[in-house]
């Protein structure tokens, strides 16, 4: 009975979908509560502190030299976080609207996890494609997914009922509206040079031809700033800017509705970081590894590949954060209407041109 | 026994109208920014609705545009006027009588539609198709439209600056 249903394609499509859906999502966590680690560390050393290295349970320092090792590191910090976002009061304020109080936390993970959905993050294990939906349009997807993504902090800005909330989530969403004009358009020339709105023909197409970014440098300039802009990542944090905001859209907030916000930023974190490999930087391709996988062995490695890129994109995103102050409102908006928009616009006439002339 | 499709067809349709009614007439809430994101849900069934079409590209520029960017303007613009909750007015005779000949000319003509259509016809228009496909027929068989929609756009876009800038030098 249960070979025969799971003989039909369509049980099998279901049953390999929830067992990528599971293991992405368990990933994802897991990268989110060591990014904030990593994030610790990082502005630890540029700051010349030493950052967490005290937390460890009870029995782990009884283990010979590596449970010291892993205290000093702070390995064991991200359980302690966890744990104290869950133990903590969860506290409402009296004044709040409390329907979008309570939806808008929701709403700021859900987008950040659904637009990784459609990244191809290795090429086959075994006979799978190692994508979770291979859509034709997996890009617009993509943007019309993250622009849902601003209803959250607008919301919550909005529930909060009280000033500095609000305006942050004002900010936020003219802001975030800003700035996914100018990363739309820096997409667009990919495509042109492409052809191909598929995220897993596009990663093929660079393990042919080359890494777009060797292509579309300033493409991937002005991709890599709005990307810091809509993950609300300093230098452009200024929807929650503590330092004239208090904590701006989530000042009211309190524990695990607090978490989920914080791990919305970090899952946007690694959804524009997979994005950017998937673009510009070959995906799971290496220039000598282009051939999607056949065996076990080398679906793993493309994995890894894949996994290795984005992290450095991910130190990338906390190094900035600690190396540049923040922008002054005015000079967002200017740098977000009147740089990168006419100079994404150009790129595209550039392009066009430039494949046109290419191809006749 | 009906398919899959249809019971998702009917499933979205219905949301929609749901959705669309109580954006409009909400009994619980008279909230603007409540009907703002209840017309955002409509949206994303219709979204829905598409994909059942095969019309990926609609689907994703639907969201992508209206419920990404058009409704968040929308919100933007609430929350700055802060409006208040709109009272309950007392209905008013000449536009219910209005409103119920405009319903019943709408209805006259869907139905006069459906009635003319011949069942199982097999020219269905074809919007279904590749991103590809879709930009031909956009820019070889309606380029004219389409660049007068743009141009109609660039229009309302110099006509917003020119009333948003009091003093004109």
């Amino acid at each position: 009975m249960i070979e025969e249903l799971l003989s039909q394609p369509t049980v099998q499509f279901a049953v390999f979908s929830a067992v990528k859906i599971a293991v992405v999502f368990a990933v994802v966590m897991t990268f989110v509560a060591y990014a904030v680690l990593v994030e610790r560390k990082v502005s630890a050393f540029i700051q010349d502190r030493v950052g967490p290295n005290r937390t460890a349970p009870p029995l782990a320092l009884k283990i010979p030299v590596l449970g010291r090792l892993l205290q000093s590191w702070g390995m064991f910090q991200p359980m302690a976080d966890g744990l104290k976002f869950m133990l903590k009061e969860d506290f409402t304020p009296s004044y709040v609207r409390k329907v979008y109080f309570w939806l808008a936390p929701a709403i700021t993970v859900i987008p950040a996890f659904l637009t990784l959905c459609v990244i191809p993050f290795g090429s086959n294990l075994g006979d799978q494609k190692m994508v979770i939906a291979d859509l034709d349009v997996g890009i617009l997807y993509t943007f019309g997914i993250v622009s849902l993504g601003v209803y959250g902090i607008v919301l919550a800005g909005y529930a909060s009922n009280s000033k500095y909330p609000f305006l942050g989530g004002i900010r936020s969403s003219a802001q975030m509206i800003s700035y996914e004009i100018a990363m739309g358009m820096s997409v667009v020339t990919l495509f042109m040079i492409v052809g191909d709105l598929n995220l897993s023909r596009v990663i093929q197409w660079q393990a042919d031809h080359g890494w777009l970014v060797l292509y579309q440098p300033v493409s991937f300039v002005v991709f890599l700033v709005a990307a810091f802009a809509e993950t609300n990542r300093l230098p452009f944090d200024l929807p929650e800017s503590e330092t004239e905001l208090v904590g701006g859209y989530h000042t009211e907030y309190s524990s695990m509705k607090f978490a989920l916000f914080f791990l919305g930023e970090y899952a946007n974190m690694i959804a524009s970081s997979a994005m950017m490999v998937t673009l510009f930087f070959g995906g799971w391709s290496l220039p000598f590894l282009g051939a999607p996988a056949k065996g076990l062995l080398g679906g793993l490695v493309h994995i890894g590949v894949f996994v290795a890129k984005m992290i450095v994109l991910m130190v990338v995103f906390i190094w900035v954060r600690w190396m540049l102050p923040r922008f002054r409102y005015d000079q967002l908006m200017d740098l977000g209407w009147r740089r990168f928009i006419p100079l994404a616009l150009a790129n595209i006439v550039v392009t066009a041109l430039a494949v046109a002339a290419f191809n006749r | 026994m009906p398919q899959p499709t249809d019971l998702l067809f009917y499933a979205f349709a219905g949301l929609t109208l749901l959705f669309g009614f109580l954006c409009v007439a909400n009994p619980l809430s008279r909230n603007p920014v409540t009907s703002a994101m209840f017309l955002v849900l409509t949206i994303v069934s219709m979204a829905g609705l598409f994909v059942l079409l095969n019309a990926f590209f609609l689907a994703a520029v639907q969201i992508l545009v209206y419920a990404g960017a058009v409704m968040v303007l929308f919100l933007f613009v609430i929350m700055l006027l802060d409006l208040r909750e709109e009272e309950r007015r007392k209905l008013n005779r000449v536009a219910l009588g209005l409103g119920g000949v405009a319903i019943a000319g709408l209805a006259g003509i869907l139905v006069r539609a459906l009635a003319s259509a011949t069942p199982k016809s097999a020219s269905v228009p074809a919007v279904e198709g590749t991103t590809i496909e879709l930009g031909r027929i956009l820019f070889r068989s309606y380029l004219l439209p389409f660049e007068i929609v743009s141009v109609l756009l660039l229009v309302a876009m110099v006509g917003v600056i020119l009333l948003s800038k009091k003093e004109l030098k």
